[in-house]
């Protein structure tokens, strides 16, 4: 909002406490909200792993076989290790959020939470298989 | 128009952050462990090649890199503003945040639109 | 000799000291005391300077709300057998000046409160003989659940959003706007919108989720926001595909 509250700024009296720049770690909900935002990091740096492969394919199969190795090296299978639990949590939270965000009603009742977070769910399920059969069949 | 960009920001966060949640388990699954640990059997460069050879591969690519980055750009912008309370540096953190996935998504299209 | 439990209560006398400080006290403990009871059985009995905010003590006026165990909370709605075997830290509620002791300045809530509108808002009121505004059960569905708010603030003393941003309007009052946007017989979406789209409206909020988990009434501020996000950013790709549309 513009404007702020401007008769009770200075009141000399009354105690103002700081909010500590760790606030998140005074709480278990709050450390584990701002892990939940931390994610974003690892989706990140996932994002640019595939655009490296993209790069590494489109360069000719050597580079592609360097990148594959590259890959099997164990500072990248600790990353990945890593990565791939934060993307879950973030796959898990987003879902589960869901709800709240989207409110669906069928002939004037809401739909209940736990179906919208099912069709959620549904719909990963289905999106990794799809995935996975495209990458494996050959 | 309300709100300045904050909505459109704010959609490409939510957009991003559902194909992250729905694709990434799956592909950091297969390429970043799966394939390298030799669980299963790693795509041959030609049939992958095959496979984004198509437009609409392409399209799900670019898609698939993108719209996380700017899901990215956009929580961890709010994740420096709060979790360290640095909103006093907030035009270089929307510069570094947002430039970033400018400039990812822009190598991305390079990269596409230069793939045999 | 009856049983005892020891209340840590946060003093702050500002004519004698330039910060909180912290007094214990041993009160009776009795099964069916909640909290509230024991700082009133302080005020009657102990301690008759300790300034605490209470009036209803069922759960409806929503003035006893402190922090407890570090948690908001009404203390009329939590007992002391929630807590045993003690003792029990009970603050002010965070993030809102402290005035005296236990109680807060409230005076920037209010003021945001009217920020929103929380009214409804008709471009043009029906003559008497047109009758009442009707409503089916359906139509009072979709918003009853953000009209149980009774404005007792634990919401923005779990909020850091709040803490760190004074500005930020918050978890009640955008709820509440939300309430009257999804009445059927109000007609200030956009007036409230236009408002709420501003510096410290819904788009300060990082969905934290804590106003929800705090709220004594279940009215789920955390999804009155989000819910107004999504229209927010829907009404924003309208106007920019019909910029010509009303507005």
């Amino acid at each position: 909002m513009s404007s702020d509250v401007h008769y009770t700024l200075h009141h000399p009296k009354w105690y103002r406490r700081r909010v500590s720049v760790w606030w998140w770690l005074q709480k278990r909900s709050y450390a584990q909200f701002v892990l939940r935002e931390l994610t974003s990091v690892f989706v990140a740096f996932f994002a640019v792993v595939s655009l490296w492969q993209l790069h590494a394919l489109g360069e000719g199969p050597e580079a592609y076989a360097h990148f594959m190795a590259r890959l099997k090296s164990p500072l990248f299978l600790a990353l990945h290790g890593v990565t791939f639990l934060f993307v879950l949590f973030h796959s898990i939270t987003w879902f589960n959020l869901a709800p709240t965000a989207i409110v669906v009603r069928l002939r004037g009742k809401r739909v209940p939470d736990f179906v919208i977070a099912g069709m959620n769910y549904l719909v990963w399920l289905v999106a990794s298989a799809a995935v996975a059969w495209l990458l494996l069949r050959g | 128009m309300t709100g300045g960009k904050s909505p459109f920001l704010w959609t490409l966060f939510s957009a991003g952050g559902t194909v992250a949640a729905l694709l990434f388990p799956i592909h950091l699954f297969l390429t970043g462990l799966a394939f390298p640990l030799g669980w299963l059997d790693a795509p041959s460069h030609e049939s992958l090649q095959d496979l984004v050879r198509h437009p609409l591969a392409r399209l799900y690519l670019f898609v698939l890199i993108s719209l996380p980055l700017f899901h990215w750009a956009h929580r961890f912008r709010y994740t420096l503003y709060d979790g360290l309370s640095l909103k006093h540096l907030a035009p270089l953190i929307v510069v570094v945040c947002y430039g970033g996935a400018l400039l990812g998504t822009a190598m991305v299209v390079y990269t596409l639109w230069n793939l045999p | 000799m009856a049983e005892t439990i020891t209340l840590s209560v946060a003093r702050y006398r500002p004519e004698e000291e330039a910060e909180p400080t912290v007094q214990t006290y041993e009160v009776p403990y009795r099964k069916d005391w909640v909290v509230l009871d024991a700082l009133n059985y302080i005020k009657d009995q102990l301690d008759g300077s300790l300034s605490f905010r209470w009036s209803c003590r069922m759960g409806v006026c929503g003035s006893c709300g402190m922090t407890v165990n570090g948690e908001p909370k009404l203390t009329c709605a939590v007992f002391l057998s929630d807590y045993l075997p003690g003792p029990i830290r009970v603050e002010p509620l965070q993030y809102f000046p402290i005035v005296r002791d236990l109680v807060v300045d409230i005076s920037d809530f209010l003021e945001k409160l009217q920020k929103v509108k929380p009214w409804i808002i008709l471009k043009e009121e029906k003559p008497l003989s047109e009758g009442e505004y009707r409503q089916t059960p359906d139509q009072l569905d979709t918003y009853k659940q953000f009209s149980m708010c009774i404005n007792c603030m634990l919401c923005y003393a779990a909020c850091p959003i709040y803490g760190l941003e004074p500005g930020f309007v918050g978890p009640a009052a955008i709820a509440l706007a939300q309430r009257y946007n999804l009445d059927s017989r109000d007609m200030g979406a956009q007036e409230r919108l236009d408002i709420l789209s501003q510096k410290g409206g819904i788009w300060d909020c990082t969905f934290v989720g804590e106003c929800t988990k705090v709220c004594p009434e279940n009215v789920d501020p955390a999804g009155a926001i989000q819910q107004y996000k999504l229209a927010g950013a829907a009404h924003w790709f309208k106007s920019l595909l019909l910029p010509w549309g009303a507005k």
